[in-house]
Protein backbone atom coordinates (compact mmCIF):
# COMPACT_ATOMS: atom_id res chain seq x y z
CA UNK A 1 0.00 0.00 0.00
CA UNK A 2 2.99 2.25 0.50
CA UNK A 3 4.67 1.33 -2.63
CA UNK A 4 1.02 1.90 -4.42
CA UNK A 5 0.97 5.69 -3.04
CA UNK A 6 4.40 6.44 -3.12
CA UNK A 7 3.74 5.01 -6.85
CA UNK A 8 0.58 7.49 -7.31
CA UNK A 9 2.22 10.86 -6.46
CA UNK A 10 5.46 9.73 -8.37
CA UNK A 11 3.46 8.95 -11.76
CA UNK A 12 1.05 12.11 -10.78
CA UNK A 13 4.10 14.40 -10.39
CA UNK A 14 5.52 12.87 -13.47
CA UNK A 15 2.79 14.16 -15.34
CA UNK A 16 2.45 17.28 -13.58
CA UNK A 17 5.76 18.47 -13.78
CA UNK A 18 5.40 17.76 -17.98
CA UNK A 19 2.43 19.43 -18.60
CA UNK A 20 4.03 22.36 -16.48
CA UNK A 21 7.26 22.66 -18.48
CA UNK A 22 5.14 22.39 -21.67
CA UNK A 23 2.48 25.08 -20.87
CA UNK A 24 5.22 27.17 -19.39
CA UNK A 25 7.30 26.90 -22.35
CA UNK A 26 4.13 27.24 -24.88
CA UNK A 27 2.87 30.33 -22.60
CA UNK A 28 6.69 31.46 -23.26
CA UNK A 29 6.70 31.49 -26.60
CA UNK A 30 3.54 32.98 -26.62
CA UNK A 31 4.40 35.77 -25.28
CA UNK A 32 7.27 36.30 -26.88
CA UNK A 33 5.44 36.35 -30.33
CA UNK A 34 2.57 38.60 -28.51
CA UNK A 35 5.09 41.14 -28.06
CA UNK A 36 6.65 40.69 -31.79
CA UNK A 37 3.09 41.32 -33.02
CA UNK A 38 2.91 44.47 -34.77
CA UNK A 39 0.72 45.72 -37.53
CA UNK A 40 1.64 46.48 -40.97
CA UNK A 41 -0.11 49.23 -42.90
CA UNK A 42 0.49 49.80 -46.61
CA UNK A 43 0.37 53.05 -48.12
CA UNK A 44 -1.50 52.97 -51.17
CA UNK A 45 1.35 54.16 -54.10
CA UNK A 46 -0.92 56.88 -55.21
CA UNK A 47 -0.43 58.84 -52.03
CA UNK A 48 1.25 61.95 -51.85
CA UNK A 49 3.28 62.97 -48.79
CA UNK A 50 1.03 65.49 -47.19
CA UNK A 51 -1.81 62.31 -46.96
CA UNK A 52 0.65 60.37 -45.79
CA UNK A 53 1.39 62.91 -42.64
CA UNK A 54 -2.22 62.52 -42.57
CA UNK A 55 -2.63 58.87 -42.17
CA UNK A 56 0.39 58.97 -39.39
CA UNK A 57 -1.15 62.12 -37.62
CA UNK A 58 -5.07 60.11 -37.40
CA UNK A 59 -3.08 56.09 -36.39
CA UNK A 60 -0.91 58.52 -33.54
CA UNK A 61 -4.65 59.41 -32.11
CA UNK A 62 -5.70 56.04 -31.80
CA UNK A 63 -5.65 55.55 -28.01
CA UNK A 64 -4.41 51.92 -28.13
CA UNK A 65 -1.52 52.32 -30.01
CA UNK A 66 2.07 52.35 -28.44
CA UNK A 67 4.55 53.36 -31.41
CA UNK A 68 3.95 54.04 -34.97
CA UNK A 69 6.77 54.00 -37.31
CA UNK A 70 7.35 55.22 -40.91
CA UNK A 71 9.12 52.56 -42.99
CA UNK A 72 9.44 54.33 -47.12
CA UNK A 73 9.66 51.32 -49.38
CA UNK A 74 13.16 52.12 -50.17
CA UNK A 75 13.53 50.56 -46.18
CA UNK A 76 10.55 47.82 -47.05
CA UNK A 77 12.80 46.73 -49.52
CA UNK A 78 16.11 46.49 -48.29
CA UNK A 79 14.94 45.35 -45.02
CA UNK A 80 13.55 42.65 -47.21
CA UNK A 81 16.86 41.53 -49.29
CA UNK A 82 18.38 41.33 -45.95
CA UNK A 83 15.99 39.22 -44.26
CA UNK A 84 16.46 36.68 -47.43
CA UNK A 85 19.92 36.56 -47.18
CA UNK A 86 21.75 35.05 -50.08
CA UNK A 87 18.40 35.03 -51.89
CA UNK A 88 17.85 38.41 -51.11
CA UNK A 89 20.46 39.35 -54.31
CA UNK A 90 17.76 38.69 -57.10
CA UNK A 91 15.66 41.85 -55.42
CA UNK A 92 18.08 44.32 -55.82
CA UNK A 93 17.44 44.29 -59.14
CA UNK A 94 13.99 46.09 -58.13
CA UNK A 95 15.81 48.54 -56.89
CA UNK A 96 15.61 50.48 -59.83
CA UNK A 97 11.72 50.18 -59.90
CA UNK A 98 10.59 49.11 -56.65
CA UNK A 99 6.90 47.48 -56.27
CA UNK A 100 6.55 47.77 -52.53
CA UNK A 101 4.55 50.28 -50.78
CA UNK A 102 5.65 52.61 -48.41
CA UNK A 103 4.60 51.42 -45.02
CA UNK A 104 3.24 52.44 -41.47
CA UNK A 105 4.65 49.77 -38.60
CA UNK A 106 2.67 49.87 -35.67
CA UNK A 107 3.07 48.55 -31.94
CA UNK A 108 -0.23 48.45 -29.24
CA UNK A 109 0.17 49.20 -26.00
CA UNK A 110 -1.60 45.76 -25.08
CA UNK A 111 -1.74 43.35 -27.85
CA UNK A 112 -4.84 42.07 -26.77
CA UNK A 113 -6.23 45.12 -29.02
CA UNK A 114 -4.15 44.04 -32.08
CA UNK A 115 -7.33 43.12 -33.94
CA UNK A 116 -9.44 46.21 -33.31
CA UNK A 117 -6.65 48.76 -33.95
CA UNK A 118 -5.88 46.89 -37.94
CA UNK A 119 -9.47 47.13 -38.55
CA UNK A 120 -10.04 50.25 -37.88
CA UNK A 121 -6.69 51.46 -39.62
CA UNK A 122 -7.93 49.43 -42.36
CA UNK A 123 -10.75 51.83 -42.69
CA UNK A 124 -8.62 54.82 -43.39
CA UNK A 125 -8.23 56.81 -46.48
CA UNK A 126 -5.05 55.38 -48.72
CA UNK A 127 -4.42 52.58 -46.62
CA UNK A 128 -3.84 49.84 -49.42
CA UNK A 129 -3.69 46.85 -46.58
CA UNK A 130 -3.27 45.68 -43.30
CA UNK A 131 -1.24 42.79 -42.09
CA UNK A 132 -0.47 41.47 -38.16
CA UNK A 133 -0.21 37.26 -38.90
CA UNK A 134 -3.60 36.97 -37.22
CA UNK A 135 -3.84 33.54 -37.97
CA UNK A 136 -0.75 32.12 -36.40
CA UNK A 137 -1.11 34.28 -33.42
CA UNK A 138 -4.87 33.32 -32.52
CA UNK A 139 -4.16 30.03 -33.42
CA UNK A 140 -1.19 29.58 -31.09
CA UNK A 141 -3.02 31.16 -27.95
CA UNK A 142 -6.21 28.98 -28.61
CA UNK A 143 -3.89 25.89 -28.98
CA UNK A 144 -2.44 27.19 -25.60
CA UNK A 145 -5.68 27.46 -24.16
CA UNK A 146 -6.84 24.08 -24.47
CA UNK A 147 -3.32 22.42 -23.78
CA UNK A 148 -3.83 24.14 -20.47
CA UNK A 149 -7.54 23.05 -19.84
CA UNK A 150 -6.88 19.55 -21.12
CA UNK A 151 -3.62 19.27 -18.82
CA UNK A 152 -5.14 21.10 -16.04
CA UNK A 153 -8.07 18.57 -15.83
CA UNK A 154 -5.67 15.58 -15.93
CA UNK A 155 -3.90 16.73 -13.16
CA UNK A 156 -6.24 17.82 -11.41
CA UNK A 157 -7.87 14.61 -11.46
CA UNK A 158 -4.47 12.59 -10.82
CA UNK A 159 -3.82 15.21 -7.58
CA UNK A 160 -7.26 13.32 -6.21
CA UNK A 161 -6.15 9.82 -7.05
CA UNK A 162 -3.00 10.26 -5.09
CA UNK A 163 -4.71 12.13 -2.33
CA UNK A 164 -7.04 9.10 -1.95
CA UNK A 165 -4.16 6.58 -1.97
CA UNK A 166 -1.99 8.51 0.45
CA UNK A 167 -5.58 8.57 2.70
CA UNK A 168 -6.23 5.30 2.18
CA UNK A 169 -2.42 4.13 3.39
CA UNK A 170 -2.16 6.44 6.20
CA UNK A 171 -6.09 4.67 6.94
CA UNK A 172 -4.37 1.54 7.36
CA UNK A 173 -1.52 2.87 9.85
CA UNK A 174 -4.37 4.55 11.91
CA UNK A 175 -6.20 1.44 11.99
CA UNK A 176 -3.21 -0.66 12.96
CA UNK A 177 -2.76 2.32 16.30
CA UNK A 178 -6.39 2.63 16.80
CA UNK A 179 -6.10 1.21 20.03
CA UNK A 180 -3.25 3.22 21.22
CA UNK A 181 -5.47 6.58 19.63
CA UNK A 182 -8.26 5.83 21.76
CA UNK A 183 -5.98 5.41 24.96
CA UNK A 184 -4.71 8.78 23.93
CA UNK A 185 -8.19 10.75 23.47
CA UNK A 186 -8.99 8.75 27.20
CA UNK A 187 -5.59 10.28 28.75
CA UNK A 188 -6.20 14.00 27.28
CA UNK A 189 -4.31 14.22 24.48
CA UNK A 190 -5.16 17.09 22.20
CA UNK A 191 -5.91 16.79 18.94
CA UNK A 192 -2.96 18.02 17.61
CA UNK A 193 -0.88 15.80 19.75
CA UNK A 194 -2.21 12.61 18.11
CA UNK A 195 -2.39 13.88 14.23
CA UNK A 196 1.26 15.05 13.74
CA UNK A 197 3.00 11.95 13.81
CA UNK A 198 0.25 10.84 10.99
CA UNK A 199 1.40 14.48 9.49
CA UNK A 200 4.53 13.93 8.81
CA UNK A 201 4.11 10.60 7.52
CA UNK A 202 1.72 12.23 4.99
CA UNK A 203 4.50 14.60 4.41
CA UNK A 204 7.15 11.71 4.28
CA UNK A 205 4.77 9.80 1.27
CA UNK A 206 4.49 12.80 -0.84
CA UNK A 207 8.26 13.88 -0.85
CA UNK A 208 9.12 10.08 -1.49
CA UNK A 209 7.06 10.54 -4.33
CA UNK A 210 8.66 13.53 -5.51
CA UNK A 211 11.87 12.36 -5.59
CA UNK A 212 12.12 9.82 -9.15
CA UNK A 213 9.64 12.89 -11.11
CA UNK A 214 12.38 15.40 -9.93
CA UNK A 215 15.29 12.98 -10.90
CA UNK A 216 13.29 12.79 -14.72
CA UNK A 217 12.46 16.21 -15.25
CA UNK A 218 15.89 17.78 -14.43
CA UNK A 219 17.15 15.27 -16.64
CA UNK A 220 14.84 15.23 -18.91
CA UNK A 221 15.16 18.86 -19.43
CA UNK A 222 18.77 19.01 -19.48
CA UNK A 223 18.58 16.28 -22.34
CA UNK A 224 15.94 18.92 -24.17
CA UNK A 225 17.87 22.22 -23.64
CA UNK A 226 21.18 20.37 -24.94
CA UNK A 227 19.59 18.76 -28.12
CA UNK A 228 16.28 20.63 -29.18
CA UNK A 229 17.27 24.17 -28.38
CA UNK A 230 19.71 24.02 -30.96
CA UNK A 231 17.06 22.83 -33.45
CA UNK A 232 15.04 25.56 -33.48
CA UNK A 233 15.77 28.39 -35.61
CA UNK A 234 12.93 30.98 -35.00
CA UNK A 235 14.53 33.46 -32.82
CA UNK A 236 10.60 33.86 -31.18
CA UNK A 237 10.78 30.43 -30.34
CA UNK A 238 13.43 29.34 -27.49
CA UNK A 239 12.83 27.31 -24.60
CA UNK A 240 12.93 28.16 -20.47
CA UNK A 241 16.29 28.43 -19.73
CA UNK A 242 17.93 24.96 -18.04
CA UNK A 243 19.34 27.27 -15.28
CA UNK A 244 16.45 28.25 -13.21
CA UNK A 245 13.49 27.07 -14.85
CA UNK A 246 14.54 23.22 -14.08
CA UNK A 247 15.03 23.90 -10.84
CA UNK A 248 12.16 26.14 -9.74
CA UNK A 249 9.76 23.50 -11.60
CA UNK A 250 11.67 20.94 -8.89
CA UNK A 251 10.41 22.84 -6.17
CA UNK A 252 7.24 23.54 -7.69
CA UNK A 253 6.52 19.37 -7.34
CA UNK A 254 8.60 18.98 -4.35
CA UNK A 255 5.79 21.54 -2.97
CA UNK A 256 2.81 19.64 -4.43
CA UNK A 257 4.03 16.49 -3.31
CA UNK A 258 3.96 18.10 0.27
CA UNK A 259 0.60 18.93 -0.27
CA UNK A 260 -0.52 16.30 -1.57
CA UNK A 261 0.70 14.14 1.19
CA UNK A 262 -0.32 16.31 4.05
CA UNK A 263 -3.55 16.61 2.57
CA UNK A 264 -4.19 12.64 2.28
CA UNK A 265 -3.19 11.92 6.05
CA UNK A 266 -5.41 15.35 7.36
CA UNK A 267 -8.67 13.90 5.27
CA UNK A 268 -7.89 10.08 7.04
CA UNK A 269 -6.81 11.14 10.54
CA UNK A 270 -9.85 13.73 11.24
CA UNK A 271 -12.82 10.60 10.99
CA UNK A 272 -10.24 8.98 13.80
CA UNK A 273 -10.39 11.80 15.83
CA UNK A 274 -14.19 12.35 16.68
CA UNK A 275 -14.27 9.91 19.55
CA UNK B 1 -18.47 17.98 41.22
CA UNK B 2 -20.98 15.95 39.16
CA UNK B 3 -24.26 17.58 38.29
CA UNK B 4 -26.84 15.98 36.02
CA UNK B 5 -29.92 17.05 35.74
CA UNK B 6 -32.89 16.00 33.34
CA UNK B 7 -30.42 13.93 31.28
CA UNK B 8 -31.44 12.02 27.98
CA UNK B 9 -29.76 10.16 25.48
CA UNK B 10 -31.03 8.52 22.89
CA UNK B 11 -28.42 6.78 20.28
CA UNK B 12 -28.74 7.18 16.20
CA UNK B 13 -30.18 3.88 15.95
CA UNK B 14 -33.28 4.39 17.69
CA UNK B 15 -31.81 3.26 21.41
CA UNK B 16 -32.98 4.98 23.98
CA UNK B 17 -30.39 4.66 27.03
CA UNK B 18 -30.83 7.91 29.47
CA UNK B 19 -34.37 8.57 29.97
CA UNK B 20 -33.96 11.35 32.44
CA UNK B 21 -31.27 11.28 35.24
CA UNK B 22 -30.53 13.42 37.70
CA UNK B 23 -28.28 13.03 39.92
CA UNK B 24 -25.34 14.99 41.96
CA UNK B 25 -22.29 14.06 43.05
CA UNK B 26 -19.89 15.64 45.60
CA UNK B 27 -15.87 16.11 45.55
CA UNK B 28 -14.84 12.91 47.80
CA UNK B 29 -17.60 10.65 47.28
CA UNK B 30 -17.43 7.06 46.41
CA UNK B 31 -20.52 5.77 44.29
CA UNK B 32 -20.98 2.70 43.02
CA UNK B 33 -23.52 2.78 40.20
CA UNK B 34 -25.06 -0.77 39.53
CA UNK B 35 -27.61 -2.01 37.77
CA UNK B 36 -28.81 -4.87 34.84
CA UNK B 37 -26.75 -5.16 32.03
CA UNK B 38 -28.09 -2.76 29.30
CA UNK B 39 -29.91 -0.92 31.91
CA UNK B 40 -28.05 2.70 30.29
CA UNK B 41 -24.78 2.11 33.41
CA UNK B 42 -22.26 2.69 30.58
CA UNK B 43 -23.98 5.18 28.81
CA UNK B 44 -24.39 6.85 32.76
CA UNK B 45 -20.78 6.68 33.17
CA UNK B 46 -19.73 7.69 29.50
CA UNK B 47 -22.08 11.07 29.84
CA UNK B 48 -19.35 12.22 32.57
CA UNK B 49 -15.89 12.00 30.63
CA UNK B 50 -17.70 13.32 27.40
CA UNK B 51 -17.20 10.20 25.38
CA UNK B 52 -20.95 10.53 24.71
CA UNK B 53 -23.39 13.69 24.87
CA UNK B 54 -26.79 14.12 26.04
CA UNK B 55 -29.73 14.24 23.87
CA UNK B 56 -31.26 16.49 26.51
CA UNK B 57 -30.21 17.86 29.70
CA UNK B 58 -27.38 19.40 30.97
CA UNK B 59 -24.45 17.58 32.52
CA UNK B 60 -22.00 19.92 34.96
CA UNK B 61 -18.32 17.99 35.47
CA UNK B 62 -15.62 20.04 37.19
CA UNK B 63 -17.73 23.46 35.92
CA UNK B 64 -17.40 22.26 32.29
CA UNK B 65 -20.49 22.52 31.29
CA UNK B 66 -20.29 19.00 29.00
CA UNK B 67 -23.88 19.36 27.25
CA UNK B 68 -22.01 22.60 25.16
CA UNK B 69 -18.48 21.44 26.04
CA UNK B 70 -16.57 22.26 22.36
CA UNK B 71 -14.46 19.15 20.86
CA UNK B 72 -11.26 21.08 21.43
CA UNK B 73 -11.51 21.58 25.00
CA UNK B 74 -12.57 17.74 25.53
CA UNK B 75 -9.00 16.84 25.97
CA UNK B 76 -8.53 19.10 28.70
CA UNK B 77 -12.02 18.31 30.34
CA UNK B 78 -9.93 14.70 30.65
CA UNK B 79 -6.91 15.39 31.61
CA UNK B 80 -8.75 15.74 35.49
CA UNK B 81 -10.52 12.36 34.68
CA UNK B 82 -9.03 9.11 34.95
CA UNK B 83 -10.56 6.11 33.88
CA UNK B 84 -10.30 2.38 34.44
CA UNK B 85 -11.51 -0.84 32.51
CA UNK B 86 -12.66 -3.91 32.53
CA UNK B 87 -9.79 -4.83 30.45
CA UNK B 88 -7.39 -2.27 31.16
CA UNK B 89 -6.85 -0.79 27.80
CA UNK B 90 -2.86 -0.82 28.42
CA UNK B 91 -0.42 -0.98 25.10
CA UNK B 92 0.87 -4.65 24.73
CA UNK B 93 4.12 -3.39 22.93
CA UNK B 94 5.00 -1.05 26.02
CA UNK B 95 6.51 -1.41 29.32
CA UNK B 96 4.37 -1.03 32.38
CA UNK B 97 6.65 1.95 32.81
CA UNK B 98 6.05 3.68 29.45
CA UNK B 99 2.27 2.52 29.97
CA UNK B 100 1.81 4.94 32.65
CA UNK B 101 4.03 7.55 31.37
CA UNK B 102 1.94 7.72 28.04
CA UNK B 103 -0.93 9.58 30.10
CA UNK B 104 2.04 12.66 30.92
CA UNK B 105 3.24 12.42 27.33
CA UNK B 106 0.30 13.40 26.13
CA UNK B 107 0.00 16.31 27.52
CA UNK B 108 3.73 17.09 27.21
CA UNK B 109 5.06 17.00 30.22
CA UNK B 110 9.03 16.99 31.21
CA UNK B 111 10.83 13.78 31.14
CA UNK B 112 12.27 14.48 34.90
CA UNK B 113 8.34 15.49 35.82
CA UNK B 114 7.47 11.72 34.39
CA UNK B 115 10.03 9.72 35.34
CA UNK B 116 9.75 10.88 39.23
CA UNK B 117 5.77 10.70 38.76
CA UNK B 118 5.38 7.44 37.16
CA UNK B 119 7.66 5.91 39.90
CA UNK B 120 5.81 7.40 42.70
CA UNK B 121 2.48 5.98 41.38
CA UNK B 122 4.16 2.74 40.66
CA UNK B 123 4.99 2.81 44.13
CA UNK B 124 1.63 3.73 45.41
CA UNK B 125 -0.13 0.44 43.31
CA UNK B 126 2.90 -1.69 44.48
CA UNK B 127 4.63 -2.34 40.99
CA UNK B 128 7.29 -0.46 41.69
CA UNK B 129 9.66 -3.45 40.98
CA UNK B 130 8.05 -4.44 37.53
CA UNK B 131 8.11 -1.13 35.94
CA UNK B 132 10.23 -2.73 33.43
CA UNK B 133 7.67 -5.53 32.05
CA UNK B 134 5.12 -5.63 29.89
CA UNK B 135 1.53 -6.19 30.31
CA UNK B 136 2.21 -9.87 29.18
CA UNK B 137 4.27 -10.51 31.94
CA UNK B 138 1.55 -9.52 34.45
CA UNK B 139 -1.21 -11.16 36.11
CA UNK B 140 -4.50 -9.78 35.89
CA UNK B 141 -5.29 -7.44 38.82
CA UNK B 142 -1.16 -6.53 38.26
CA UNK B 143 -2.15 -5.44 34.88
CA UNK B 144 -5.18 -3.63 36.55
CA UNK B 145 -3.13 -1.65 38.97
CA UNK B 146 -1.07 -0.32 35.94
CA UNK B 147 -3.89 0.83 34.60
CA UNK B 148 -5.14 2.58 38.01
CA UNK B 149 -1.53 4.18 38.23
CA UNK B 150 -1.82 5.82 34.36
CA UNK B 151 -5.62 7.06 35.76
CA UNK B 152 -3.97 8.49 38.89
CA UNK B 153 -0.61 9.99 37.17
CA UNK B 154 -1.94 13.51 36.74
CA UNK B 155 -3.66 13.94 39.97
CA UNK B 156 -7.40 13.72 38.57
CA UNK B 157 -10.31 15.06 40.73
CA UNK B 158 -12.22 12.33 39.84
CA UNK B 159 -11.68 8.55 38.79
CA UNK B 160 -13.88 6.79 36.62
CA UNK B 161 -13.79 2.15 36.91
CA UNK B 162 -16.21 0.87 34.77
CA UNK B 163 -16.38 -3.06 36.77
CA UNK B 164 -12.57 -2.88 37.14
CA UNK B 165 -12.48 -5.75 38.83
CA UNK B 166 -14.94 -7.84 36.13
CA UNK B 167 -11.96 -9.70 35.02
CA UNK B 168 -10.20 -10.40 38.34
CA UNK B 169 -10.72 -13.03 40.76
CA UNK B 170 -12.06 -12.46 44.42
CA UNK B 171 -8.94 -12.15 45.70
CA UNK B 172 -7.58 -9.94 43.41
CA UNK B 173 -11.09 -7.77 43.41
CA UNK B 174 -10.16 -6.72 47.44
CA UNK B 175 -6.74 -5.44 45.86
CA UNK B 176 -8.13 -3.60 43.58
CA UNK B 177 -10.47 -2.10 45.90
CA UNK B 178 -8.26 -1.30 48.84
CA UNK B 179 -6.12 0.87 46.09
CA UNK B 180 -9.35 2.40 44.89
CA UNK B 181 -10.31 3.97 48.60
CA UNK B 182 -6.80 5.09 49.51
CA UNK B 183 -7.36 7.10 46.68
CA UNK B 184 -10.82 7.89 47.49
CA UNK B 185 -9.17 8.60 51.34
CA UNK B 186 -7.01 11.44 49.39
CA UNK B 187 -10.04 13.30 48.33
CA UNK B 188 -10.34 11.87 45.01
CA UNK B 189 -13.65 11.37 44.12
CA UNK B 190 -13.97 7.68 42.49
CA UNK B 191 -17.29 6.44 40.24
CA UNK B 192 -17.42 2.65 39.52
CA UNK B 193 -19.86 0.77 37.66
CA UNK B 194 -19.79 -3.08 39.04
CA UNK B 195 -21.95 -6.28 38.93
CA UNK B 196 -20.24 -7.54 42.04
CA UNK B 197 -23.15 -7.58 44.96
CA UNK B 198 -20.10 -8.97 47.54
CA UNK B 199 -17.99 -6.04 47.02
CA UNK B 200 -21.01 -3.27 47.01
CA UNK B 201 -22.64 -5.17 50.22
CA UNK B 202 -18.94 -5.16 52.01
CA UNK B 203 -17.43 -1.90 51.83
CA UNK B 204 -20.79 -0.08 52.12
CA UNK B 205 -20.82 3.26 49.91
CA UNK B 206 -23.33 5.42 47.80
CA UNK B 207 -25.13 3.01 45.89
CA UNK B 208 -26.96 4.55 42.69
CA UNK B 209 -29.26 2.09 40.51
CA UNK B 210 -30.16 2.52 36.98
CA UNK B 211 -32.53 0.51 35.53
CA UNK B 212 -34.50 1.40 32.09
CA UNK B 213 -32.82 4.49 31.77
CA UNK B 214 -33.39 5.77 35.15
CA UNK B 215 -32.06 6.35 38.80
CA UNK B 216 -34.08 4.06 40.62
CA UNK B 217 -32.46 4.06 43.75
CA UNK B 218 -29.63 6.55 45.25
CA UNK B 219 -29.13 5.67 48.61
CA UNK B 220 -26.00 6.17 51.04
CA UNK B 221 -24.17 3.44 52.43
CA UNK B 222 -26.60 1.45 50.21
CA UNK B 223 -27.04 -2.38 49.22
CA UNK B 224 -26.34 -4.21 45.91
CA UNK B 225 -29.95 -5.45 45.59
CA UNK B 226 -29.68 -7.66 42.67
CA UNK B 227 -29.61 -11.60 42.83
CA UNK B 228 -27.00 -12.24 40.08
Amino acid sequence: MTVASVGAVTTTLILVGAFLALMLNLNQVAGNIEEDVEIKALVEVTADEAQVDEIRQKIDDIPEVASVDYSSKEEELNGLIESMGEQGETWEMFEQDNPLNDAFVIKTDDPLDTFDVASEIEGFENIQEVNYGEDVVQNLFRFNKYARNIGLALIIGLVFTAIFLISNTIKITIMARSKEIGIMKLVGATNAFIRWPFFIEGLLLGILGSVIPIAVIISGYYYLDANVSQLITFDFVSLMPFNPFAWQLSLIILGIGAVIGVWGSVMSVRKFLKV
Amino acid sequence: MIDMQGVYKTYPNGVTALNGIDVRIEQGEFVYVVGPSGAGKSTFIKMIFREEKPTKGTVIVNDYKLHDLKWKKVPYLRRNIGVVYQDFKLLPKMTIFENVAFALEVIEEGPKVIRKRVMEVLDQVGLKNKARFIPDELSGGEQQRVAIARAIVNHPQLVIADEPTGNLDPETSWEIMKILEEINASGTTILMATHSKEIVNTIKKRVIAIEDGIVVRDEHRGEYGYEI
